[in-house]
């Protein structure tokens, strides 16, 4: 382990190499590029490769075909460039191929304001595609987390056979920190489980214990199918409700059957908590400190920041939030999580203090929006 | 007393037999073009140059895109029009792989034109074969960009009012290796360009003019497959060295088949060294 002072971004990649990464394709767009960019002239010196395609379903979809070869593989983007993305993603779910999304929020709707924060994809990271899927969603708060949370993302897409979404934030992504970056061997990187038949007895979609497939790529003699229509275990198109069932069912039970390690929120003052603000990503960064100083002026104020946005813990979060009389959700956009949060801890101790901004949460704005609830 | 044998066509060692019998209606050209691939494929494997392990099929979505099922490769049926990406992901994370993309014209020159000129423009080393029947068939006959000017189509109830896209003349200005077209009433081009095609690297474009009687047929009034594989043979011409100004498809003046470019440009593997 070693001190590095790294941006958001920056940590990402680290983060990615660490894990194993080896191919990334990507198209420039703010404020992303920055991570292409850094990750083109680190990858070729471990072996690996970045290719600039000619957009961002191209970057995606090549992606998930380096993948099929056996290697780590992943791309960022920021909200127009990720709305692109949304088709790849469902082919990266129905699939099973492991791959990591990187989305560095800015403005929008539309071209927004490429330079500036939001919070508005939140949504988008947990649905952006058509079909009914679920798939783990990150929100890193620091450039420690961005580094952290991106080993857990290539972690849990090679464990879990499925994309990965880190939902970074501009000004997660270009904010400097110090932070602890792990050396080899000191943390724990997952390959995806191979099969251990021969490929005469090989079924490429079906699954084990843990409802994982273990997965033979390309090259391999064992005549991989990748089918991104509806499939059997065999990876044959099937039109019938019950291979239908048996794969929506399985590729959603896959991830619930893990969400102990999936899910991870962080809890600050919690325990004795009368108020908890619910936060994420660069909001959090300030709701901290607004729940710092409410709680040494005597208020019982405590802060729950979620790691993971999708899927959430019910039960976890339930109990956390049981007995504080208030829970403010605190996000910069118009209501996304306070809605699963009202449905979870009821909407009559509910709050929602949405701050609408562009530019990174001042203290006053935060606790202005807090206080009116308190 | 003869013993009844069961016959076992040539070709069938490549193929997922129990995936048998395939989608494509009766006179479709796809099953003729994709027999013709084999056989230069199973050649270049028979020499000892293609080992049958390390060949990758990657296709799209559309009839063409089917090829996918029944190949005994490793194989990929993916997103309609991006099957070039996926294939370039492939290659490069793994340049050891052949990976050959199969697509109808709408699947590679409609949606996926955009992957098409620029892996074209990167001699990517793939090889990419269009299968081109003029229309969207799998979804009922819809206008393809390569739809002939003043057909009928589902979509264009008054006749298509565009002019159609020439793709041999589009990869043909870009830095592809290889450029062809065979047409399914001559199968044994078809073999020989996708032998070729596999000894060499960079991007190599085959386009396959096929017959599609069931739907394209319906629209131009040759329903009856063999009245169309006989009208379209009737208007193939074999060119040893055909030019690009006279690949226009026209059926009127007959449509030039033949290997419109052939060169040694340094591939995209060689450009950035690695493979």
């Amino acid at each position: 382990m070693k001190r590095e002072f790294l941006s958001g971004n920056r940590a990402v990649a680290e983060a990615a190499l660490l894990s194993g990464l080896r191919f990334y394709a990507g198209y420039p767009i703010t404020p992303a590029s920055d991570l292409m960019e850094y990750l083109a002239e680190r990858l070729p010196k471990v072996g690996g490769i970045a290719v600039q395609f000619e957009d961002e379903i191209a970057s995606i979809n090549a992606a998930i075909g380096a993948s099929w070869t056996g290697a780590k593989a992943m791309t960022a983007t920021s909200g127009p460039g990720f709305s692109l993305m949304a088709e790849g993603i469902s082919l990266a779910v129905a699939t099973e191929t492991p791959l990591v999304v990187v989305d560095i929020m800015r403005a929008g709707p539309s071209t927004g304001i490429p330079t500036k924060t939001t919070q508005s994809d939140v949504y988008q990271a947990r649905w952006l595609a058509h079909g009914d899927y679920i798939l783990p969603v990150f929100a890193p708060w620091s450039a420690q987390d961005s580094y952290d949370l991106t080993i857990k993302a290539f972690n849990m897409s090679e464990k879990l056979r499925t994309p990965v979404i880190l939902l970074s934030d501009a000004v997660i992504a270009h904010m400097w920190e110090t932070l602890y970056v792990k050396e080899p061997g000191e943390v724990e990187i997952v390959s995806r489980k191979k099969p251990v038949e021969p490929p005469e007895e090989y079924k490429p979609y079906k699954p084990g214990e843990d409802l994982v497939p273990p997965m033979a790529v390309f090259g391999e003699g064992y005549k991989v199918i990748v089918e991104s229509l509806v499939h059997d275990e065999a990876g044959y198109y099937r039109q019938d409700t019950r291979t239908y069932r048996e794969m929506v069912a399985r590729l959603r039970e896959k991830i619930m059957r893990n969400i102990g390690v999936v899910y991870e929120h962080e809890e600050y003052w919690v325990e004795d908590a009368r108020v908890i603000l619910v936060s994420y990503g660069s909001t959090a960064r300030m709701a901290y400190p607004v729940a710092k100083s409410l709680l040494s002026r005597g208020l019982r104020v405590g802060l729950l920041r979620l790691k993971t946005l999708w899927p959430l813990d019910e039960g976890k979060l339930s109990s956390a939030l049981s007995k504080a009389d208030k829970i403010i959700v605190v996000e910069n956009n118009t209501g996304r999580i306070y809605y699963d949060i009202a449905r979870i801890a009821g909407r009559d101790r509910a709050r929602f203090s949405p701050i609408l901004t562009v530019d990174p949460p001042g203290f006053n704005e935060v606790l202005e929006a807090v206080s009116k609830w308190l | 007393m003869a013993v009844a044998k069961k016959v076992i066509h040539p070709l069938d060692k490549y193929l997922r037999s129990d995936r048998l019998p395939h989608i494509w209606c009766p006179g479709c050209g796809i099953g003729i073009a994709l027999a013709a691939m084999l056989r230069g494929i199973d050649r270049r494997i028979r020499e000892g140059k293609l080992d049958r392990n390390k060949l990758v099929f990657v296709t799209g979505i559309g009839c063409s895109a089917r090829v996918s099922f029944y190949v005994d490769f490793d194989s990929a049926h993916t997103l309609h029009g991006r099957a070039i990406p996926f294939a370039a992901g492939v290659k490069l994370a793994n340049p050891s792989l052949e990976v050959i993309v199969v697509g109808g014209d709408g699947d590679i020159a409609g949606i996926g034109g955009n992957h098409l000129l620029h892996a074209a423009r990167r001699n990517m080393d793939l090889f990419v074969v269009m299968i081109t029947n003029f229309v969207y068939a799998m979804t009922g006959g819809q206008l393809a960009p390569t739809t002939p000017l003043r057909v009928y189509t589902t979509t264009t109830p008054y006749g298509n009012p565009e002019p159609p896209l020439n793709v041999i003349k589009l990869v043909a200005s870009l830095n592809a290796n290889y450029v062809a077209r065979a047409s399914v009433t001559t199968p044994h081009y078809i073999e020989s360009f996708t032998y070729k095609a596999l000894g060499m690297k960079g991007f190599r474009f085959l386009e396959v003019v096929s017959t599609c009687p069931e739907v394209y047929g319906r629209h131009i009034g040759l329903r009856n497959p063999v009245a169309m594989l006989e009208e379209l043979k009737k208007r193939v011409i074999y060119k040893a060295h055909p030019v690009v100004d006279e690949s226009d498809i026209d059926w009127d003046k007959g449509i030039v088949i033949g290997e419109y470019v052939v060169r040694n440009n340094p591939s995209y593997l060689d450009l950035i060294k690695r493979g």
